[in-house]
């Protein structure tokens, strides 16, 4: 099926020009089957990826390593499982995922939209299958995935361990989901731009795709900072890696965007502001992807140095220089029609906090790409690393709780002093009570960060907490519903509001997670033998006994620990290094099973208070002896068997030769056993880390106040909305209608 | 077999792409953005209205405050509807749109 895939790509990329010819010969002559004749290449685009995409995946399942893909990406012993997730491992593959993701987004905007947004429409369309046109064209012409092979291998590489791993099966289609939705309102906002409709409109039609776009990435950034924690075996969750920040810039950028349209639906403000946020997300998205793909920059997530790079950067300047052309352009349409009334509202309160986030933007992209201006000034590339992110990071993430907090409590327009008191008194006090317990209780005075960001979490727990309380106390005095009943009617009618109050309150949680288990981590590095022990955080570890396991996987050299405190067992710890098979024939015949890729199974007793974390890392040195041994016997042995086997029938070759591999295999287990048998110190890192829980728990409150704020209202309360709003907005005296809130 | 899937996809495509072409011919109103994007800004509004009342409920705003601000936006939501009022009676009052080949 090769051939077809090869096909179905030259087709999605014709498909692709016709829509962008159809969308803007349609729109400029007014011509509107040529329009809808754009939107529908759009939808065939989905399907004939769809195709492919299917046809890509059945190869995997199959293990067909005629697809060069397949042979370097996957192997007969890849877990089925991974099999399906093989493809997003390899560049050539995520590059059709993109453009599969980006084509069904694309579809259902388009879909959804096609009554509405008729003039932006077809603009919009045209740039999205612009974005889809250059990422076939890479993976038609520069990375394609149906490359094939004349003399296919009879096993492939396999997938690299350290993606063995179940959230790698959601994590890159999250990150990607997330990327190519923010290509929608990069393109209506183009559209918009072009048009120069630039009032409510585009915003109200892809508000709901860049929420979607927010959620998605942010729950693939969490997931790989999960990755990171269980599998790569280092202790941590961020390391400020090139490719995080890749994620988390669109991210922040689309956050800002998300609340500062808000002004500009209710005000009419921060028009220049909010078209140059999307903007600059859909750019950001973009250049995440680049990083990904080009290898420019040192990091464990790219895919290395690759032929990418030029076309990125090519895409990536008529982004930035067409964006710039045409804000420019419309300069005099995106004026403001009204100004901030008051520092003391919301307004005022939601550009602060876009500053901010903004701000976090330019320090991330600053730090992230720093060893590139350098090496471009100086021909040095130099690296900061992560403490270059701390000084600038830790003070906006602290201000910008803040916000979180004050943002539900505050008003729309004007605050008096009377309403400031009545609404900030709790919640001010909650968060200096918490401040002052933690001082009083000690441990704290010198990590004044961790303190405030405690503090303010509080404060905004507490703001959200009240505003809930008094959303459903207003909402019992008008229905006298019982208080459960009360609260879901209260969110259900009000989703755009309580689903962003919950995200502030998961926001907290999760930052408060953040600074606990970054300040308060204990950790040791130590070397032990079984029977022996060690103390962290006043937990005492002991190494009970080594453990081996041999499958036809991997090799896995692992450890049984005992954790007590205060003489009271705890849990037990396991914990395991997996070393599997090089496909290098140099390694030798045994050697190749212990010196291959490897991947580390993370002994974690998490908990909501602390996480209790070790990684075994054993030194394989006291059985190198041995293994060279067995590879000069196996050497002569193989070679022998071979030139017997030349004189001997095929089936009696055959059973030489497998007896040959059993041989191999028992002096394998053998030579692993002695892990077991005759054990030597070994090389642990111990950590107990604080409130790490928090930041899983606190992503979970995250996406339900996403999905609560992206859940489209009900149909019901709309009709009553509507009945009810122009009533009240009659110029005429009319009798008040309320809607319930 | 091949061959077949790849003419089956294309043949699908071809149909779908070109069936608006093979219907009557359609050309937007003139006056179709300018109502869609007053349209928006009317629900803006109306969900503006909805939040100072909420505020309102749950002690934000003050009654003062409130009455001040909502007086503001149902001002404000008046001037949208009457510009809405004037587009649609150019809209009745315009010749109709072509609609044929």
């Amino acid at each position: 099926m090769a051939p077809v895939g090869r096909t179905l790509l030259i087709l999605a990329l014709l498909i692709a020009g016709y829509g962008i010819f159809a969308s803007l010969y349609g729109v400029r002559t007014g011509r509107r089957e040529w329009v809808d004749s754009g939107r529908r290449a759009v939808y065939s685009l989905a399907g004939v990826t769809t195709v492919a995409w299917v046809i890509l995946e059945a190869a995997f399942l199959r293990s067909d390593f005629s697809f060069n893909v397949v042979a370097a990406h996957s192997s007969t012993t890849t877990p089925t499982f991974y099999k399906l997730a093989a493809p997003w491992s390899s560049q050539e593959g995520s590059l059709l995922l993109w453009v599969w993701l980006m084509s069904l987004w694309s579809s259902l905007i388009l879909f959804l939209t096609r009554h509405r947004v008729r003039e932006i429409a077809p603009y919009a369309t045209a740039v999205l299958l612009g974005f889809g046109a250059f990422f076939t064209s890479l993976a038609a012409f520069f990375a394609n995935p149906f490359a094939t092979s004349a003399n296919p291998p009879s096993e492939g590489a396999g997938l690299d361990p350290l993606l063995l791993h179940p959230s790698m099966m959601i994590h890159p289609p999250m990150l990607y989901s997330g990327y190519t939705l923010m290509t929608v309102p990069f393109a209506f906002a183009v559209g918009a731009l072009i048009t120069g409709r630039l009032g409510s409109e585009w915003l109200s039609v892809t508000r709901r795709f860049a929420l979607a776009g927010w959620l998605f990435l942010g729950v693939g950034i969490v997931l790989g900072a999960r990755w990171s924690y269980t599998e790569l075996g280092w202790g941590g969750y961020w390391a400020w890696d090139p490719v995080e920040n890749a994620a988390l810039m669109p991210w922040l950028c689309i956050t800002a965007f998300i609340h500062s349209m808000m002004i500009q639906e209710k005000r009419g403000m921060l028009k220049v502001w909010n078209v140059s946020l999307v903007l600059a997300s859909g750019t950001l998205a973009i250049l995440g992807t680049f990083l990904v793909r080009s290898g420019i920059l040192d990091s464990i997530h790219a895919f290395g140095a690759s032929t990418l790079g030029v076309p990125f950067v090519i895409l990536l300047a008529v982004m930035i220089s067409g964006g710039i052309g045409l804000v420019l352009w419309r300069r005099e349409q995106l004026r403001s029609d009204a100004q901030i009334d008051s520092l003391l509202s919301r307004e005022a309160a939601f550009l602060f906090q876009n500053l901010v986030l903004v701000a976090m933007v330019f320090v991330i992209f600053w730090v992230t790409f720093f060893p590139l201006i350098s090496q471009a000034i100086t021909g040095t590339k130099v690296s900061v690393g992560p403490p270059a992110f701390r000084p600038f990071i830790v003070p906006l993430a602290l201000v910008l709780v803040a916000l979180a907090g004050i943002g539900p409590i505050i008003a729309w327009r004007r605050v008096t002093a009377a309403n400031l008191r009545r609404n900030f008194l709790i919640p001010v006090l909650a968060g200096i009570s918490c401040t002052v317990i933690l001082i009083a209780v000690g441990g704290v005075d010198d990590r004044p960060f961790a303190l405030a960001m405690f503090g303010l979490g509080t404060f905004v727990l507490a703001s959200v907490a009240q505003e809930l309380w008094r959303g459903v106390g207003a909402r019992r005095a008008m229905t006298h519903e019982l208080p459960p009943v009360a609260l879901v009617s209260l969110v259900r009618r009000n989703r755009r509001r309580y689903g962003g109050y919950v995200v502030h309150a998961g926001i907290a949680l999760l930052l408060i997670g953040v600074a606990a288990s970054s300040s308060f981590q204990h950790s040791r590095n130590v070397t032990l033998m079984p029977g022996q022990s060690t103390s962290v955080d006043g937990y005492k570890i002991a190494y009970v006994r080594p453990t081996v396991a041999a499958t036809s996987q991997k090799l896995s050299f692992g450890a049984v620990l005992r954790v007590s405190k205060g003489g009271h067992p705890v849990t037990t710890l396991r914990t395991t290094r997996g070393f599997y098979p090089s496909q290098d024939p140099t390694q030798g015949p045994i050697g190749r099973f212990f010196n291959g890729e490897a991947d580390s199974n993370v002994g974690l007793r998490a908990g909501l208070t602390r996480d209790i974390w070790t990684v075994v890392n054993p030194d394989l040195t006291p059985l190198q002896s041995r293994i060279s041994q067995g590879d000069a016997l196996f050497t002569a042995a193989i070679k022998k068997t071979e030139s017997a086997s030349l004189h001997l029938p095929p089936a009696s070759a055959q059973t030489a030769m497998s007896q040959l591999w059993q041989l191999r295999d028992e002096a394998i287990v053998g030579i692993a056993s002695r892990y077991v048998t005759h054990p030597w110190p070994i090389n642990f890192l111990f950590i107990v880390d604080p409130l790490v829980t928090w930041i899983w728990l606190g992503t979970l409150v995250v996406i339900l106040g996403g999905l609560i704020a992206l859940w489209p209202v009900p149909r019901l309360v709309r009709r009553r909305a509507k009945a009810a709003a122009p009533a009240r907005t009659a110029p005429a005296p009319v009798a008040p209608v309320r809607e319930p809130a | 077999m091949d061959v077949v899937v790849v003419v089956v996809v294309l043949f699908v495509v071809v149909l779908v792409i070109s069936a608006p072409l093979r219907r009557a011919r359609q050309t937007d109103a003139a006056w179709t953005g300018e109502l869609a994007e007053l349209e928006a800004a009317r629900e803006a509004k109306y969900r503006e209205i909805r939040d100072a009342e909420l505020d309102h409920r749950t002690g934000k705003l003050s009654d003062a405050d409130y009455e001040a601000l909502d007086s503001v936006l149902r001002a404000e939501a008046v001037v949208i509807l009457r510009q809405l009022d004037d587009v649609k009676e150019r809209a009745a009052t315009a010749p109709a749109p072509a609609s044929g080949r």
